[in-house]
């Protein structure tokens, strides 16, 4: 059963944040022995609870707290008010994700030294590399059940993947499967196989899906270790007269202000809560915010170079039947500045239903041009381009003291212009995406506008040195000792990759590290 | 409310030819909009009829898909039929037949060429009203579990089993 722990137990360890890096890190934690009391802002759902119906399942999982957008990214035009597409709930975003589960290509760990300096951009080395992350990535890909790795089978391809893999090999692409998934192709781990539902997105009805709404929360729940407390919003992370921190102060479900102290916090709110609550707590002692010395809290907020590409075929292809991203091309992810870019990107099946198509195949778009794409909604295919960005300094989250959320807390403004090298990259994806669909007959293709983010990183990046970063490589702020962040934030730079599995990994890595502190008597 | 049919050229035969070249959606009568074919009709409570008849050929200009009928368009616009939207839409669509006379035409409703409303629509495409009624169509008309079909797309498939038995894998011309 899950251990309650009083408010005033101070040996607790604290986490903010129960998807990829809070809920792996509760977890672990938990495993290890370590009392952990993980605060969720959102409720619980289970695969029950799912729906397969888009707007509402949207509208039962997405973060929806008010935010605000600046900068020349078209998502502050169409969506001003949804620069992300996260979730809100137990498990976090990991309900939602598409379970593609990609490891860093070695070179990109350390981008600044082999991409050069590229002017705009803050690109800097991670403090760690390949080597010392593949241990954990191989613990990773074994807790997720990650297709194809492992001795794990491949899932089958669906219509939507054999359009884009016939397409693929026409050009002579020759590293194309469907993906290392961290969906079941076959029963593990006490969950069934992919079923081909579809609606990947609205949370995997049958589980097949890794989420760590059902393993890992309820895992370290049953230790007796590990209690989570559901729409507990975190506030302010308190710190006393020596600058360590003590507790949190968070908003419950009935909306009272509670106070939990703590031996130390980790923050994994994701790329826009966790740099907003180091900002919100900023105090007498630390007016910049906590763990904020250096100035990097908020900012080289990457998001990923992404975009879609749709096409239109004289037949069929019923995309949405099946596993929402299907397979990938990896031929363009290397790193190979002749292509008129530094880094690369990932081309990976996506399907939308009707209802998200017509919001996103081009937002603010009407007329013919329009509607006559949606008229051959069934006879589409699509595919989603992920691809690394540069970080940039101006790119950052800030508070927006002007914009208050239902407990009165200023919001995070999300600051985004796009870098010169993402637009050449997006440029020439958009061109591959549409020769790959071309080479199979494709009548018509359609250049998709990045989504709102669902890929947020950097905005608390880890560091060598502390005045180029907020955290250290274990993810250890670098100016107070028991606070870490824990998701996303802590990217130095965001690689080519689907950054969940790297997530989970350094959340399990991060999981040893603190308990073997804690053993040690170091925290 | 006067029958405002016979002032402005809302006779039934003038609205059956209306909605011959225009669409499929006309004025019945007082507090009445319905299809050509008498498939459907829709009581107006707040607004004008021929506002709602204008809206929904609005509606229908926005997001044209010939197969899809006018009582789809009505229904994602039935919505603005209240009390608190009536000012916004009645206003939103005297500017809108206040354009077409600027280009020459008697109202909008009565334009008959497409290309020619969407020129007015054009014109006006910046509005707060013009956004207000696009943006709710997103979801009011393409989120109608009953227009789904008329894409091809099926919705909901967990409670069948999804679709590994039932053509996740199908496609046979590649």
């Amino acid at each position: 059963m899950a251990a309650p722990f009083d408010l005033t137990d101070d040996s607790v360890i604290v986490v903010i944040g129960t998807g990829a890096g809070g809920g792996v890190l509760s977890n672990e934690l938990a495993q290890r022995g370590v009392s952990v009391v993980a605060l969720e802002a959102g409720g619980r759902y289970l695969p029950e609870d799912y729906v397969n119906d888009e707007w509402e399942s949207f509208g039962q999982l997405a973060w929806l707290d008010p935010r605000t957008t600046s900068g020349d990214w078209r998502v502050a035009r169409d969506f001003s008010g949804l620069p992300a597409w996260i979730v809100k709930a137990v498990g976090g975003t990991t309900t939602h994700w598409a379970g593609a589960s990609l490891r860093f290509q070695d070179h990109e760990w350390k981008a600044a030294s082999n991409y050069g300096p590229v002017q705009g951009a803050s690109l800097l080395d991670w403090p760690i590399d390949g080597a010392e992350m593949a241990p954990w990535y191989d613990k990773a890909e074994k807790k997720l059940g990650v297709t194809q790795t492992n001795g794990m089978p491949a899932l089958p391809g669906c219509n939507n993947y054999k359009v884009f893999e016939a397409g693929a090999k026409k050009l002579g692409y020759k590293d194309v499967h469907t993906g290392r998934m961290a969906i079941n192709a076959q029963e593990y781990d006490g969950r069934m196989a992919c079923q081909q539902t579809g609606f990947c997105f609205q949370g995997c009805k049958w589980g097949a899906k890794w989420s760590a709404a059902y393993t890992d929360i309820p895992r370290g729940e049953a230790t007796g270790n590990l209690e989570v407390r559901e729409k507990a919003h975190v506030a302010r992370i308190l710190h006393d007269d020596s600058g360590k921190v003590t507790g949190v102060e968070y908003f419950d479900a009935d909306g009272n202000l509670q106070m939990q102290r703590a031996r130390a916090v980790c923050v994994a709110g994701n790329s826009f809560e966790s740099p907003r609550l180091l900002l919100n707590s900023a105090s007498s002692m630390f007016p910049d915010g906590l763990a904020n010395s250096s100035g990097q809290v908020g900012r080289n907020y990457m998001r990923h170079m992404t975009g879609s590409v749709y096409g239109v075929f004289e037949e069929p292809v019923r995309m949405w039947r099946g596993t929402t991203m299907a397979g990938i091309i990896q031929d363009e992810a290397r790193h190979d500045p002749s292509r008129g870019f530094v880094g690369g990107y990932e081309l990976e099946t996506l399907a939308l239903g009707l209802p998200f198509m017509a919001a996103f195949l081009d937002p603010g778009g009407w007329g013919r041009e329009f509607t006559t794409a949606l008229d051959a909604y069934e006879n589409m295919a699509g595919m989603w381009i992920v691809g690394e960005d540069m970080p940039q300094e101006t790119n950052r989250v800030t508070l927006n003291h002007a914009v208050k959320d239902q407990y009165g807390l200023p919001v995070a403004n999300v600051h985004f212009d796009d870098h010169p090298n993402d637009i050449a990259m997006r440029n020439h994806a958009y061109e591959r995406g549409a020769a790959v669909y071309d080479a199979v007959g494709a009548t018509r293709t359609f250049p998709t506008p990045p989504y709102p983010s669902t890929h947020n990183l950097g905005t608390n990046r880890m560091s060598e040195n502390p005045r180029d970063g907020v955290v250290n490589k274990w993810g250890q702020t670098h100016d107070i000792a028991n606070l870490f962040v824990s998701d996303g934030s802590q990217f130095t730079t965001g690689a080519a990759e689907n950054p969940t599995l790297t997530i989970v990994a350094l959340a399990m890595r991060q999981a040893d590290h603190i308990a073997g502190e804690l053993s040690r008597g170091n925290l | 409310m006067k029958d405002i049919s016979q002032q402005r050229g809302l006779t039934r035969r003038d609205l059956l030819s209306r909605g011959m070249a225009a669409g499929a959606s006309f004025v019945v009568g007082a507090g009445f909009v319905a299809s050509t074919d008498a498939a459907w009709a829709l009581e107006t409570k707040a607004l004008r009829p021929e506002t709602m008849a204008t809206l929904i050929q609005m509606a229908r200009d926005i997001y044209p898909h010939d197969h899809v009928g006018d009582e789809y368009y009505a229904i994602a616009v039935k919505g603005y039929d209240s009390a608190e939207a009536a000012e916004t839409v009645e206003a939103g669509i005297a500017a809108l037949n206040a354009a077409a006379r600027g280009k020459g035409h008697a109202d909008y409703l009565s334009t008959g060429w497409e290309r020619d409303r969407v020129d007015i629509l054009r014109g006006m495409e910046d509005s707060a009203f013009f956004q207000q009624v696009r943006g709710g169509l997103v979801t009011g008309l393409y989120n109608q579990k009953a227009v789904w079909p008329l894409f091809g797309y099926e919705g909901e498939s967990y409670s069948k089993g999804g679709y590994i038995d039932r053509g996740f894998d199908d496609i046979t011309w590649l």
